[in-house]
């Protein structure tokens, strides 16, 4: 259909600043766990990323400035799920982030996407509960992660709001997102985890879709979150974690073919349950038809 | 044949003479005839004349592909079948002497076979589905009781109505006329050929009214929203009105489409082309819808973009329901490429209002910013053509998820509302809008519905020991079974490359039999392939009130597809000639030439339609219409046609008996052709030795005469090298022979049983198993079909495969003498009347005493378990055994073939399609998963030029405690010139082995040379 195009194409990203709240998240203390977080090192990671995706990849980079009472703001993929020139503003699962949603919203405004917003899908407080780490778009089709912060009914709306692509439900185990355990790697290859929660979805996701993908397995949760794009010259760009993050699965990466492959440190954020995904939502404006 | 002498008048001589007749020779008999007979009426000669002319300057008025056509027919069976380029030296004699006959009588001789059958028809009153034939026009009714006489007399072999067709023509001739200017006053105003022929069409269907039959007037909605009646009688069947409203959209790739109805509940329902309409009905409400049936999931592939219109006024109203859900954007840009389709460019000096705009629904929530939005899209579509618009709005709709996928309500085995989805991948399951479960058509082993229970046997995956079953709750049993035949039609169709026999006989199990009987899309995708015709002009909805001249008028329904195809020629005979008459004589028309070739396809057809009823395809012979179609049928080479065959063949010894019949008389070698034609592509043989070569001939003729279709190929190749494999064969050959009678009982319990449709409970295997594997023999398909065999074979005696067919194997030459013999002799005429007339009135019970008479010899001489066993393995779905009986036929066409030459020359044809079944038939053969011991056979030829190999697997199955064991023994023959390397084949054999059964070990090769060629590998 319309919206039908391989995955990759991006021209805009939007990402929001780390604030100096950064790790200090009401009710989710558990998220931190022991390990204190650095909040240089997750702001300087986070230079890294933008700068990776403005001056390598060629984005037209969007931040929008931290705000110290959303100390989770900066996980801004969870807040919007975009599909060619639709966005859905989610619910996020704690109520502490849904006010996040409102600058994203403005953003996407000015982008000239449409606006869809879940509370008025669902009626409000139907419950519906969803988060764009949950969210696995692979260019063809959505796989909705079902987890402890997207529910059923997240999806259906999801479902309803991108009414073109086959929306698929699969669980995800052991307390992870989705993204935490798979990404795209390509146009028609996605990079999982070799977990067996992760195999688990795999073979879920496997069973429902109509369509063949490329799976690119690597040994450490962390390697499974990249961020893929395709360059203007048709370059194939992967953000991936460093070498030092997971030294186990850069060697499959470097085996990809023609790709360019920009490791990005995410350390200070995946401590949050967060990974390079998280950081940043991926717009395509130069969408055309075919 | 034998040339008959032109001066003889009668009749009666034409028919013994020969089956097949010089059109030329005919031609002058006719016009002799007419002078001489009693009801010439001026016009009765003049429209001879122009038959004359017709016949001699047909080729003038022919459009191409017309032409092409007929050069097929006649071509293909020389120059494309390998086989019989290198006949045996009686067959050669044979075919060149119809060579010879073939080419000039094309005309004369065809359309006088068509006339014939129509004729047997007419007075069987049983439907005429075939009748739309265009070309017919141009004879007038007594020319055609003249002919019709000639030719049935001419044609013993098919039916013999002709004394009392002959009469009835007589009688009906006023009749026929009074309702020709009542037709013609009807057809006023259409000046073309292409509105006649529909008349003629009904010129029978009105006969048979008069004697018995009762018209309805069926209301059909078509997709862009006009109104299309047809008369039919009440009796017919589905694909009647199926066809007659094809012809009327002028549309050839019609197997992606159907009929719907609505049952008494409201719920919409697909009319079942091969059963009464009456009886689906159920009301007097026969108001029809024409839908898309199956949507092609790559529509650019479709050959027509009359069809892809079609398909585009089928989502146009899908999208515009929400039936397909689409986003908003979507929803502007197949919006914009509608305008572009009906509109043409956006022309901004005269914008279109947004009010006509919004007279067009798009979408359900259509609101005036998507209208903005459509308008401005359609602003970017300038210059694209009406049918490059169509082509855009598919590329579009089909990638939308929810494309043609069925939704059924149901609720999950926890009571939770869902909704099942069939589409061409398999069965999904959502819940709201979510997907939350997907069974592709190979995960499935098993579908079936008991009471308003739906389930599903799904194929244990990797990791699992055991296959599950899932359930659903529908609303209703009818709900249940509805969705069931969804999915078994939605299986057949993009699965199977070609459509399962129905189920056979089962006596103690009740349940619906239905299986789908159109054609698959593979097979829709080759006979698409072979259109060749201009491509049809159409008026789009927007242009549709304009003009419609070229359209036949609604009311007669019948336009057909001459309108499109034959214009020309018909136009040419029809243009001169009073409306009346031609009305009444479609089947007279010169078309007839090519009427022999597509006859025999086109009974073929419809025997694959129609497993059961003797009459409907006799009837569908008769029908012009596929006439017309008929190359689009026509078996090319392709794998397809042929198993189809195989499988009818096999399945049901009554159709066997009626192809050879008709294949004999009409134009057996056409058929042949394309026939041998399958078998070595099948096989892969290309160079074949020589030696080989004429054997695979001579397999054919036989076996067309034993009616027993494929096996021909794989007898060939074996058979000069190594003796112990003939005698492997003729096992397989008696055993098929047990088979088919087999069948044959089982068709008549069937028949018995079809009453008990309105059934509870009914089960589909859906195997893919014939079209994929040709010659090899995929574990795949074996396991499914050893899953889906377990059952059936608890039911049956297991251990029948070898045994049975072994034991049985001195019976076989018996039995296909008689048949040949009948074949040839009145015998077979009157039985055919007698089954159709009977079928006509009672379906079921019909078809026994069809099966008897004929059959009656076969099935004394073989051992009631043994033909059960055999039965429930022809019967089965999963086509396990099939495989085995191809083998067993090309033995006995060895044993027959110095018997019957002549016979076999003529019948031969058929049964090469066969080859392809039997091989992947013996694929899945394998022995029942439960443990009960199966042994099955399975053999297959594979020949290149220098070398010959037959494999030949013996599929064992042991329980033991729980576990079951499969041995599998394969006896590799090789064969080949000197030159061979036979350690290199071997070793090529045994990876071959082991790649089609990855998960087994090789446990024992046993090598035995012989000086002379042979191989044998235990």
């Amino acid at each position: 259909m319309a919206n039908m195009c391989p995955y990759g194409r991006f021209t805009h990203a939007v990402v929001r600043g780390i604030p100096e709240t950064f790790g200090t998240v009401a009710g989710a203390g558990h998220e931190n766990g022991e390990n204190s977080v650095d909040l240089a090192k997750a702001q300087r990671q986070f230079g890294v990323l933008t700068g990776a995706l403005r001056q390598k990849v060629g984005l037209q980079l969007i931040e929008i400035p931290p705000d110290p009472e959303l100390p989770e703001s900066w996980r801004i993929e969870d807040v919007a799920v975009i599909q060619g020139d639709t966005a859905l503003m989610t619910r996020p699962f704690k109520d502490q982030r849904r006010s996040e949603v409102e600058a994203v919203r403005r953003v996407m405004s000015e982008l000239n996407l449409t606006v869809v917003e879940m509370g008025s899908e669902e009626g409000g407080s139907g419950g519906a509960t969803l988060e764009g780490s949950d969210v696995l778009f692979t260019g063809r089709e959505f796989f909705v992660g079902i987890s402890s912060h997207t529910n059923h009914r997240g999806a259906e709306v999801l479902a309803d709001t991108f009414r073109d692509f086959a929306v698929s439900t699969v669980p995800v185990c052991g307390g992870a997102r989705l993204k935490n355990i798979c990404s795209m790697g390509g146009p028609n290859a996605i990079i999982i985890s070799s977990s067996d929660g992760a195999k688990k979805t795999l073979r879920m996701m496997e069973q429902l879709t109509d369509h063949h993908y490329e799976m690119l397995t690597v040994p450490e949760d962390s390697a499974a979150n990249c961020i893929y794009i395709k360059g203007p010259s048709n370059v194939d760009y992967l953000l991936h974690r460093t070498s030092d993050e997971c030294p186990d699965s850069v060697p499959a990466f470097q085996k990809l073919p023609d790709y360019t492959l920009l490791p990005a440190a995410c350390s200070e954020a995946s401590k949050l349950g967060a990974s390079l995904s998280s950081l940043c939502l991926l717009i395509n404006r130069k969408h055309t038809y075919f | 044949m034998t040339t008959e002498a032109g001066s003889e008048t009668e009749i009666k001589e034409k028919a013994e003479g020969s089956v097949a007749q010089p059109d030329q020779s005919e031609a002058t008999e006719e016009n002799q005839e007419v002078v001489n007979s009693e009801s010439a009426t001026t016009e009765g000669v003049e429209e001879k004349k122009e038959k004359e002319k017709e016949g001699k300057g047909i080729s003038r008025f022919l459009p191409p592909w017309l032409k092409k056509q007929k050069s097929q027919g006649q071509v293909v069976p020389k120059e494309t079948s390998p086989t019989k380029e290198v006949p045996s030296t009686q067959e050669e004699v044979g075919k060149v002497k119809e060579e010879e006959e073939e080419p000039a009588p094309e005309l004369n001789g065809h359309a006088e076979e068509v006339e014939k059958i129509e004729e047997v028809k007419l007075e069987e009153f049983k439907e005429k589905e075939a009748e739309s034939h265009s070309n017919a026009s141009a004879d007038t009714q007594p020319a055609k009781e003249e002919k019709i006489e000639e030719n049935i007399e001419e044609i013993p072999e098919e039916t013999k109505p002709a004394p009392e067709g002959e009469e009835q023509a007589e009688e009906h001739q006023q009749q026929q006329e009074e309702e020709k200017k009542e037709q013609a006053e009807e057809v006023e105003g259409q000046g073309e050929g292409g509105e006649e022929h529909p008349s003629i069409f009904q010129s029978p269907l009105r006969l048979v009214r008069k004697a018995k039959m009762k018209m309805v007037v069926c209301h059909v909605t078509l997709l862009d929203g006009t109104d299309f009646s047809c008369e039919v009688e009440k009796r017919a069947k589905g694909h009647y009105l199926f066809f007659k409203t094809c012809e009327h959209l002028n549309l050839l790739e019609k197997d992606y489409f159907g009929l719907t109805y609505k049952d008494s509940h409201e719920q919409r329902c697909w009319l079942d082309p091969t059963k009464e309409i009456k009886r689906q009905i159920r009301s007097n409400n026969w108001q029809f819808a024409f839908n898309v049936k199956f949507y092609p999931p790559d529509p650019s592939l479709l050959t027509e973009d009359l069809t892809r219109y079609l398909l585009c006024l089928q989502l146009r109203e899908d999208v515009a329901s929400g039936r397909l859900p689409c986003s908003f954007v979507t929803h502007a840009l197949l919006g914009s490429y509608t305008l572009q389709a009906e509109f043409g460019d956006y022309e901004p000096d005269q914008p279109r209002p947004l009010d006509s705009i919004s007279q067009l629904t798009f979408a359900p929530n259509q609101n005036k910013e998507m209208e903005e939005k459509i308008l401005e899209l359609h602003k970017s579509h300038r210059g694209l053509t009406p049918a490059l618009a169509d082509t855009q709005f598919l590329e579009n709709a089909k990638k939308l998820s929810m494309y043609g996928v069925d939704l059924h309500h149901a609720k999950d085995s926890e009571g939770v509302d869902i909704m099942l989805g069939v589409c061409a991948n398999g069965l999904l399951v959502y819940k709201d809008r979510l997907r939350i479960n997907r069974f592709a058509w190979p995960k499935i082993l098993k579908i079936s519905y008991k009471r308003n229970n739906f389930y599903i046997k799904i194929r244990p995956g990797e990791t699992e020991q055991f296959e599950s079953t899932v359930g659903f709750k529908l609303p209703n049993h009818r709900s249940a079974k509805r969705l069931w035949k969804v999915c078994v039609e939605n299986h057949s169709f993009f699965r199977l490359n070609t459509p399962e026999p129905p189920t056979k006989a089962r006596f103690l199990t009740l349940g619906s039999k239905f299986r789908y009987s159109g054609r698959t899309q593979t097979q829709t995708r080759l006979a698409s392939s072979l259109i060749d015709r201009p491509a049809p002009n159409f008026d789009r909805t927007s242009s549709k009130r304009i003009s419609r001249s070229l359209d036949g008028a609604p009311v007669i329904s019948i336009t057909e597809a001459g309108r499109v195809s034959s214009p020309t020629s018909l136009t040419g005979a029809g243009n001169g000639r009073e409306p009346t008459l031609e009305l009444h004589s479609d089947s007279k028309s010169p078309l007839r030439v090519h009427g022999d070739n597509i006859y025999v396809r086109h009974s073929n057809l419809m025997l694959e339609d129609h497993d059961k009823t003797q009459e409907e395809v006799l009837k569908h012979q008769a029908s012009i219409s596929q006439l017309k179609r008929s190359f689009m049928e026509a078996p090319p080479p392709s794998p397809p046609q042929p198993n189809q065959w195989e499988k009818r063949l096999t399945s049901s010894p009554a159709t066997t008996l009626r192809i050879q019949q008709q294949q004999g008389v009409s134009v057996t070698q056409t058929e042949a052709t394309p026939a041998d034609d399958a078998n070595f592509s099948d096989t892969k043989e290309l160079g074949k030795t020589t030696e080989v070569e004429i054997e695979e001939t001579v397999v054919i003729q036989e076996v067309s005469k034993a009616t027993k279709p494929a096996v021909v190929t794989v007898t060939a190749s074996p058979s000069p090298a190594a003796p112990p494999q003939r005698e492997v064969s003729e096992q397989e050959v008696k055993a098929a022979e047990e088979a088919t009678l087999q069948e044959a009982k089982g068709g008549k319990q069937e028949s018995v049983s079809s009453e008990s449709e309105s059934e509870e409970e009914a089960e589909y295997h859906p195997n893919v198993p014939s079209s994929i594997s040709h010659t090899q023999i995929p574990e795949e398909k074996e396991e499914e079909e050893e899953e889906g065999e377990a059952e059936r074979e608890q039911e049956e005696d297991k251990s029948i495969g070898n045994t049975v067919a072994s034991q049985e194997a001195p019976l076989v030459p018996v039995e296909v003498s008689p048949s040949a013999e009948a074949s040839s002799g009145e015998g077979e005429k009157s039985r055919t009347e007698g089954k159709e007339e009977g079928e006509g009135e009672t379906e079921e019970s019909t078809e026994d005493p069809m099966v008897t008479p004929d059959e009656a010899p076969n099935g004394h001489a073989l051992p009631e378990e043994g033909i059960t066993g055999l039965i429930a393995l022809a019967e089965e779905e999963e086509t396990p055994k099939p495989p085995v009986v191809k083998t067993e036929m090309v033995t006995i066409s060895d044993t027959f073939a110095a018997q019957k030459t002549e016979i076999a020359t003529k019948e031969v044809p058929i049964v090469h399609t066969e080859t392809k079944t039997i091989t992947y038939e013996a694929a899945q053969l394998d022995g029942s998963g439960d443990g009960e011991p199966g042994v099955l056979m399975t053999a297959q030829t594979i020949t290149s030029e220098s070398l010959c190999t037959t494999t030949t697997t013996h599929i064992t199955k042991t329980l033991k405690g729980g576990l079951s064991e499969t041995r599998i023994e394969k006896r590799i023959v090789i064969t080949g010139d000197s030159d061979i390397d036979h350690d290199q084949a071997l070793a090529q054999a045994i990876k071959e082995a082991k790649e089609q059964h990855p998960d087994m070990s090789v446990t024992r090769v046993v090598v035995h040379k012989e000086t002379e060629l042979a191989e044998e590998e235990d």
